[in-house]
């Protein structure tokens, strides 16, 4: 316990560093909360209006009156459509031909074209589903006109889809993504509160002296977690404080529980930090691997907003060593779908594991340095 | 003044490459890890997991089953027999999406009334759920009007020949087969390249401070502006042989196709590394433990790759965040090398970029330089 407050006292001699790591998850969240949207409301469209008759402008009102949609430009040559597109003026471009209205009449099958700018494909994506929505929603009003006309009027819609949405009724980015946060703000805290610490008694010479001291690896271990982790939980608890009431993201499960998970990733990630700082020779290369081993691995490969489920299948089985994979899949179970231990156990079980192994790995480095 | 600073960089560099472990860290992890993340960043969304609850068992539903089975964007991994297991099976995220059909579905069908098919669908990742339902309900169009054409066709064959139609042809322009790599890979070398530069740099200074070699290498001759420039010149040569390799596997393996020029490429990550390159240095010129350049790094980082564009749109932000991301050297970066690789694009649409990394760049050196003279007196 006496290192565990000399550890302490280190900590609060460098109030700089302190007062970084307090504020740090309260500018991130903001900054992470506010920042990460994947909505994409009033994309900027041009039209290229080559007939400009009544049933042409009819499609086009469709378009204006979108809320995914904002008109910018009416064009007259396809030259200046492909010089908004590049220019990036718009992202989509409608191009209805000069035969449209006689096409309707005479019963073809008429296309409109979108142009769009794919090189953000996830956006594009999006955009041409929407847009194929409003032509398509075009097309059967067309459709069903026509046969109200020759005299059909039953079953002109056999099939109508009810499409309930859960946990997100909105679909919006922002609750599937800002509980994640938490997950990446602890990682890379946690690791980094933990991984300098061996490295710099090693490279100051101090850790001879730490040696020699009558106290066990473990009493060691324990005296480098425990102020560590009293001020990790701050920090987590600033981070879900913020996420629940400040983005007032729907928070249905239990909180014990996500407590529990958390002071259990925390755990991992501290214990993570520690075997590296064992191992590394210096606090450069102690740093170079805390980077490594936390930051993009959270980032890109536990779910945060690449879903793992579409990975290749080799690639799901390296984001199963992740151990930010369990905490986010976990935080987003406690907080959207308000589930329980018996749907997040497996999870709960894998962080324990984790820090199971880096505890040994890390009690068997110090042993061997001891030696 | 030229052979001071040779001197030095020689020092650098020997201290950077003999040792075996460093070669390896400068390597090995680089090229674990583009192809890791080339492969993870990716929105791309097939084989979403379905499961079915059908309490007609008709032809009709059947049909309607099939059309879900035959499509490369769901794949149906249960079969569901009472309404009771749907939160069982979304709770324990087995599936995204169920689809209900109730009894009375075919009989519907045959009335010509309405027929409902109930469907929920988990909202918790809002951007599959929002593309899946995009494909739901296109499936569901398909059907709805194959079996009203299938009616008319026996009906009054001649009303389905004049009927008119419309449809979106879609046509997308610079990643034509809406390849999410070729978005993503791109902007991974980017992030990946602050990641490496900016820790690296941010412990240059400080570590010399720590160790207590800074105050012997300012007894020497040299200048301070020298020592920087001796200080970053390694690691700028390095990031950029570094950068190079990655993009090298980005075009050869991940096949991302390469549109513009290899000249401005270069210009434009010759900045982008300066401004990044630039900000370790003030990082570390203000720090005064390894601890606190590590700290304050990421203090940088993290918000510097979420604000850059790389994973969410900088359109969707709030105004006040879309202005602090003209701060951002990687959101500047992100528009170069995704407007090279896949528009093909030069400096005439591209100058505002390289202008704006440029300008911050050589602030923020002079900052670090006038940062470190004063910490020095």
């Amino acid at each position: 316990m006496a290192l565990a407050r000399k550890e302490a006292i280190q900590i609060w001699r460098d109030p700089r560093a302190l007062l970084i790591i307090l504020t740090m998850p309260i500018l991130l969240m903001a900054l992470l909360g506010y920042g990460v949207n994947l909505d994409q409301n009033h994309t900027p469209l041009c039209v290229f209006d080559r007939e400009g008759n009544q049933q042409s402008q009819n499609l086009l009102k469709l378009f204006a009156s979108n809320q995914y949609f904002e008109t910018r430009q009416n064009l007259t040559s396809y030259e200046d459509l492909i010089d908004s597109l590049d220019a990036g003026r718009c992202t989509l471009g409608i191009v209805i031909s000069n035969r449209f209205s006689k096409g309707l009449h005479e019963g073809r099958e008429l296309g409109v074209q979108g142009v769009v700018d794919a090189s953000n494909d996830n956006t594009a994506n999006l955009i041409t589903g929407y847009a194929r929505q409003v032509i398509e929603g075009y097309s059967d009003s067309v459709q069903a006109d026509y046969l109200r006309l020759h005299g059909i009027t039953s079953g002109l819609e056999p099939v109508s889809f009810e499409v309930r949405t859960w946990f997100n009724d909105d679909l919006d980015s922002r609750n599937y993504v800002v509980p994640g946060v938490v997950a990446i703000v602890m990682a890379v805290i946690g690791t980094f509160l933990t991984s300098l610490t061996i490295a710099r008694e090693r490279e100051r010479g101090t850790m001879e002296q730490l040696l020699a001291a009558p106290v066990s690896p473990l009493e060691l271990i324990c005296g480098k977690i425990v102020p560590f982790f009293v001020i990790g939980m701050i920090d987590a608890l600033i981070c879900i404080g913020l996420t629940i009431w400040w983005f007032g993201i729907p928070f249905r499960g239990d909180f014990a529980l996500l407590l529990f998970a958390t002071a259990l990733f925390l755990m991992t990630v501290l214990l993570m930090g520690l075997l590296i700082s064992t191992i590394a020779h210096n606090q450069f290369a102690a740093s170079q691997f805390a980077v490594l081993l936390t930051f993009l691995p959270s980032y890109l490969l536990s779910g945060f907003v690449f879903p793992v489920d579409q990975m290749p299948r080799w690639l799901q089985i390296v984001s199963h060593t992740v151990p930010a994979l369990y905490y986010v899949t976990a935080l987003k179970g406690i907080f959207l779908k308000g589930v329980g231990l018996s749907v997040i156990g497996g999870q709960l079980a894998a962080l324990t594991l984790c820090s199971l192994a880096f505890f040994f790995l890390t009690l068997y480095s110090f042993r061997r340095t001891l030696d | 003044m030229l052979l001071r600073i040779r001197e030095m960089l020689l020092k650098e560099f020997v201290q950077i490459l003999r040792d075996p472990r460093m070669r390896f860290m400068l390597v090995v992890p680089l090229i674990v890890q583009i192809f890791l993340y080339g492969y993870a960043a990716n929105y791309d969304v097939n084989r979403v997991p379905l499961a079915i609850l059908d309490l007609d068992h008709s032809q009709e539903s059947r049909d309607l089953i099939s059309r879900f089975e035959a499509s490369r964007y769901f794949i149906v991994v249960a079969d569901l027999t009472n309404p009771d297991q749907i939160v069982d099976v979304i709770d324990r995220s087995e599936v995204v999406l169920t689809i209900q059909i109730l009894p009375g579905f075919a009989q519907k069908l045959h009335d010509r009334r309405t027929a409902p098919v109930e469907a929920v669908l988990d909202g918790t990742d809002s951007n599959t759920a929002l593309i899946a339902l995009g494909y739901v309900n296109e499936i569901g169009r398909k059907f709805a009007l194959g079996y009203r054409d299938h009616y008319l066709s026996r009906v009054s064959p001649g009303l389905l020949v004049a009927m008119p139609s419309v449809a979106l042809e879609q046509r997308p322009w610079f990643n034509t087969h809406l390849e999410s790599q070729w978005f993503f890979v791109p902007g991974t070398i980017g992030l990946m390249m602050m990641l490496i530069v900016m820790t690296m740099t941010a412990f240059t200074i400080v570590r010399e401070r720590e160790i207590g070699t800074l105050e012997q290498i300012m007894v020497t001759p040299i200048r301070s502006y020298e020592f920087i420039l001796g200080k970053s010149i390694p690691n700028f040569i390095l990031a950029l042989a570094q950068m190079a390799m990655i993009a090298l596997i980005g075009i050869l393996w991940f096949q991302v196709p390469f549109r513009g020029s290899l000249g401005v490429l270069l210009l434009g990550s010759v900045l982008y590394l300066l401004s990044v390159l630039a900000i370790g240095l003030l990082i570390s010129t203000v720090s005064s433990t390894q601890q606190q350049a590590l700290v304050t790094s990421f203090f940088i980082v993290l918000p510097a790759s979420i604000l850059s564009g790389f994973s969410f749109p900088i359109s969707s932000m709030p105004t006040v965040l879309q202005g602090l991301t003209y701060l951002d050297p990687v959101r500047y970066y992100l528009v170069v090398v995704r407007g090279i690789f896949l528009k093909g694009i030069g400096l005439d649409i591209l100058w505002p970029q390289m202008l704006a990394m440029a300008l911050l760049g050589s602030i923020l050196l002079t900052l670090s330089v006038v940062r470190f003279k004063s910490s020095l007196e």
